[in-house]
């Protein structure tokens, strides 16, 4: 009785499996034909919404790569809303005390913080930022410089209650995310005066360095062929050493949607935490753009009546 | 169906792959920064000071501890004054591993410091200075540039 009864089983199983088989094909391209609809029907509506949101909130576009530190860290153990919420509250009142300009890595900044170990208790370091990381108050970034020809580098956390004033000397890009390599380049390329002047702000879009940095030769502190290193100059290593290079690129992680999702936060998220602290960092913005003109306009006359 | 594998198991372990350890222990080379004569010489000659010993309970050196130094066949003192490892915020990291030559007393052997000196490092050595032990803060006096 059970074998039969079994065999009867394993059949219509069978007979499911290929209904499923055959059901899912019609499916999948209605679906298809669906979402096509769908998004015909999104593009117009969503002509409309974003004009609306244009109007909104002009540049929450580029909230996320003016304020990066706002977005939560995209680890799902690491999540927790409120704790965000709250964190992104007490950056907001630091923000409102402490005027942190826009920068980049790439950047030139001047930080000036309260040391208790200095002489006058204030100290002041130059340095191009070299890396930034960290979400909310755990921001960080990385200050690189050459003083009396030794490479110094010194990480400051963004909201440390230590800083004094960040001043954004030179307002710039470079090609790659981390300039980590500035390490084993040569040292005239990390080199920048202490008494350096803030630039003035020419154009309205942040300009991207695109200079191509050559490498000290080996050793190095990282194996920089395996990087993809957009603004270093023809790296020359020795045949082992790129065929490691080549098996162990990955360049089918850029179609990886899985991965850029797990990665990132999703737009939604994004405008809502944006949208939390829009008017008041919009607020901040607008402070900050008076006394920046105030500080050139000062300069203007400054350097005229040096002139005269 | 293994062979390759262990066979190239076997020629690998050949070669040292271990990372590379950012810490000062017995036997890291340092780099003399002063304007010492014996100094001067060793870093001239290519041949720079050995860490033979770091004067803590670990072991391990950090920034402001004392170590032994073997330089040029003689054992001296040397006060560890910039790492290349990561500092605490605000505390700079340097690109090489920097010690100034000291005798027991505490006076540096040379008279000048060509490298910038961390701030820091005013405090760890006005703390490590008894009045009955060796006077640190010597060193400080000899340094040109504070970072």
């Amino acid at each position: 009785m059970t074998m039969v009864s079994r065999l009867w089983c394993q059949k219509t199983w069978q007979n499911l499996a290929l209904a499923k088989v055959l059901g899912k094909e019609p499916k999948t391209f209605s679906t298809l034909v669906q979402l096509k609809t769908d998004e015909a029907i999104d593009d117009n509506d969503s002509q409309a919404q974003t004009n609306d949101e244009l109007i909104k909130s002009p540049s929450l576009g580029n909230y996320r790569l003016v304020y990066p530190e706002f977005l939560p860290d995209p680890n799902p153990l690491f999540r927790n809303g409120i704790r965000e919420k709250l964190e992104r509250m007490d950056m907001l009142n630091r923000r409102s005390v402490l005027s942190i300009p826009e920068f980049y890595v790439g950047s030139i900044l001047a930080v000036t913080y309260s040391d208790p170990h200095a002489v006058g208790k204030i100290n002041k370091f130059v340095g191009i930022c070299i890396l930034r990381e960290g979400c909310g108050l755990r921001s960080s970034f990385l200050l690189r410089n050459v003083v009396n020809g030794e490479g110094v580098e010194v990480h400051y956390d963004l909201y440390d209650p230590a800083i004094q004033k960040i001043d954004c000397l030179r307002l710039e890009k470079r090609l790659d995310d981390e300039l980590l390599y500035l390490r084993d380049a040569p040292l005239e390329y990390s080199t920048f005066p202490f008494d350096m002047e803030i630039e003035a702000k020419i154009s309205e879009s942040i300009p991207v360095n695109d200079i191509k940095i050559p490498l000290n030769p080996l050793p190095w502190s990282q194996r920089w062929e395996r990087y993809n290193l957009k603004g270093v100059k023809e790296i020359v290593v020795n045949e082992r050493r790129q065929k490691k290079a080549a098996a162990l690129a990955k360049p089918w992680e850029k179609y990886d949607l899985m991965k850029t999702y797990r990665e990132t936060i999703p737009e939604e998220e994004q405008n809502e935490i944006f949208s939390d602290v829009y008017t008041k960092l919009n607020e901040l913005e607008i402070q900050k753009n008076i006394l920046k003109r105030k500080y050139m306009l000062q300069r203007q006359k400054s350097s005229k009546t040096r002139t005269l | 169906m293994f062979v390759p594998g262990t066979l190239f198991n076997v020629v690998s372990r050949s070669v040292s792959t271990s990372t590379v350890c950012n810490q000062i222990i017995k036997l890291t080379r340092l780099r003399v920064v002063d304007n010492s004569e014996i100094g001067k010489a060793a870093m001239m000659e290519g041949k720079p000071p050995r860490c033979i010993h770091v004067y803590s309970k670990t072991g391990v050196g950090y920034i402001g501890d004392r170590v032994l130094v073997a330089i040029k066949g003689e054992k001296k003192k040397g006060i560890l004054v910039g790492l290349k490892q990561r500092q605490n915020a605000k505390v700079p990291r340097f690109d090489s591993n920097n010690v100034v030559l000291i005798d027991d007393s505490g006076t540096p052997l040379g008279t000048r410091i060509h490298v910038p000196i961390p701030h820091i490092l005013r405090t760890i050595m006005r703390k490590n200075t008894h009045s009955k032990g060796a006077d640190y803060t010597k060193l400080l006096a000899i340094a040109t540039k504070f970072v």
